[in-house]
């Protein structure tokens, strides 16, 4: 048990306790706190497996812009919380069969005998030099620059379809043309009068 | 007991580091008064100390004795809590910042990366207590707040991605002496549509005038701390006068060529200022743009929010995405005399 591991055991156990906080959370303000957490954790997580691109992307896209409109929607909506408990006890044998499904299959495919170090071997460790990010790149935009050019894509698609749904007609709603309040000037909107004397 | 070594090293490090910076923090709030009292024709703080000069130590020893005010409805942890994230990130973000050739807490590959990372969570310190707090005021600023710094985050990004393109390299040190030549080589020439750009986004990161609608004093007290008192109000002074100093700091680095000297290629006055540290020249180009935060304050009227917002996804996203494009042309083909 040195160092590392300490620094590893503090990142995943507050994953895990943030995760499960996540779903028993009474109010959805604490329950979106608890997910950035978890974000934040899983990226300590990520440093010390040396993806240090991977995991400050997490914390720039996911916790910096994704969850900060969450709470901001989160915070917004006035959600009645009794409500909202009220299918909990009807959805719980459910949830707790797909539960045990997705940890069975959790457990057979990353467990010892399919993931162990015999069939995985620990990578060699980098010397200090080794730079994560350029490497991803060269990677990225060779081996898998068609995966990589499709998934941008599908999220351009994913924007122009958002947009579409939520796009109203000018003429539907009252603006402002900026343009004209800028170009105003004084004496368009002003008029000195002087006293006559 | 080497480990152990290595670790009290960098504790003083980042010990230094900190003292340094709340001092500095201290006489900005100092020099902003003074700026602006000059611009306006009055006088600013002259009575503690000679010239006014231990106003920011009566400042400090007045906030942490007073009273730390919860109130009735507030959500206890998550109002203490708060400041304390503010405060967190904005002094984590200082481990990466290269003072000088050699002087730098964490020499890291994505330093950069490390730097937007850390800025993008010093809204959650405003908008956590905005809920927290339970009251309209703070309610609406932190809306204000979150909405704002999401949007000129997207900018400021693009804006960093082209000097990353431009340097070859997401590590501070490389982006530095990617700009060595003198003048006419710092990024603030080939990339200046971004400059402009990264300087509108920072001040507006900062929530600071002319972007100030967070705190919108004629409007909403003082928005999202309108309920923090006493040391939680002190906290969030001193994240946004640390932010504002890293802001400056990053423009000096990522535009004007951080720690290198001005008269670098001009043959006489280079030999002259041979002397000079790299670190004089930094704080000098920063210490410009800290200067321009308190003379915009002094200048600007507040912007109305929706011009806000079509400045950010209109004007400035726009600008970095064609110049994004100019830049990597100019990378490829090795367009001189930056790209040579």
């Amino acid at each position: 048990m040195n160092f590392i591991h300490l620094i590893f055991y503090a990142f995943a156990i507050a994953a895990l306790v943030s995760g499960f906080m996540v779903v028993v959370a009474r109010n959805p303000v604490h329950s979106v706190l608890f997910l950035v957490l978890t974000f934040f954790s899983m990226a300590g997580v990520w440093i010390l497996l040396r993806a240090e691109f991977l995991a400050l992307i997490l914390v720039l896209v996911y916790v910096g812009a994704v969850m900060t409109l969450f709470l901001f929607v989160v915070m917004m909506l006035s959600i009645n919380q009794v409500s909202e408990r009220e299918g909990f006890v009807k959805y719980l044998p459910w949830a707790a069969l797909m539960m045990l499904v997705i940890t069975g299959m959790i457990v057979v495919v990353v467990g010892p005998e399919h993931f162990g170090l015999t069939q995985m071997p620990a990578p060699p460790p980098e010397g200090a030099n080794f730079n994560n990010i350029a490497n991803l790149g060269a990677v990225l935009y060779t081996d898998y620059a068609y995966a990589f050019e499709i998934a941008a894509v599908i999220l351009l698609a994913g924007i122009v379809a958002a947009i579409g749904l939520a796009h109203r007609e000018p003429r539907d709603r009252k603006s402002q043309t900026i343009e004209k309040q800028i170009a105003v000037r004084p004496n368009e909107r002003l008029r000195i009068i002087k006293d006559s004397k | 007991m080497e480990g152990l070594l290595l670790i009290a090293t960098i504790v003083i490090k980042i010990a230094v580091i900190v003292f340094v910076l709340i001092l500095c923090v201290a006489y900005l709030t100092f020099f902003e008064r003074k700026v602006i009292g000059f611009m306006q024709t009055r006088i600013g703080p002259n009575r503690v100390g000679p010239f006014g000069l231990f106003q920011p130590f009566a400042d400090v020893i007045k906030l942490l004795n007073k009273e730390i005010i919860f109130p009735s409805a507030s959500n206890r942890f998550l109002f203490v809590i708060a400041p304390m994230i503010s405060i967190a990130t904005a002094l984590a973000a200082w481990a990466v910042v290269p003072f000088s050739e050699s002087v730098v807490l964490a020499n890291i590959n994505a330093g950069l990366l490390y730097i937007l990372a850390l800025s993008s969570l010093g809204v959650y310190g405003v908008l956590i207590v905005g809920w927290a707090a339970n009251s309209k005021y703070a309610l609406f600023g932190a809306m204000r707040a979150a909405a704002q710094s999401i949007s000129y985050e997207i900018a400021m990004g693009f804006a960093i991605v082209g000097v990353m393109m431009a340097a070859g390299s997401l590590n501070f040190q490389a982006v530095v002496t990617a700009q060595q030549g003198g003048i006419w080589h710092w990024f603030w020439l080939p990339l200046l549509p971004l400059f402009f750009v990264y300087w509108i986004s920072g001040v507006a990161e900062t929530n600071r005038a002319p972007f100030d609608v967070a705190e919108g004093e004629s409007e909403l007290v003082a928005g999202f701390h309108v309920e923090s008192s006493g040391m939680l109000f002190a906290l969030f002074f001193l994240a946004e006068y640390a932010n504002m100093i890293l802001i400056s700091t990053l423009a000096a680095i990522l535009f004007f060529g951080g720690w290198l000297s001005p008269f670098q290629g001009i043959p006489v006055l280079e030999s002259w200022f041979a002397f000079v540290p790299g670190f004089a020249w930094l704080v000098l180009k920063l210490s410009f743009f800290v200067f321009c935060y308190l003379w915009f304050r002094a200048t600007f009227p507040r912007y109305r929010y929706d011009q806000i917002m079509r400045l950010g996804w209109k004007i400035l996203i726009p600008v970095t995405l064609v110049w994004i494009v100019v830049v990597a042309l100019l990378v490829q083909f090795h367009i001189g005399p930056w790209f040579n």
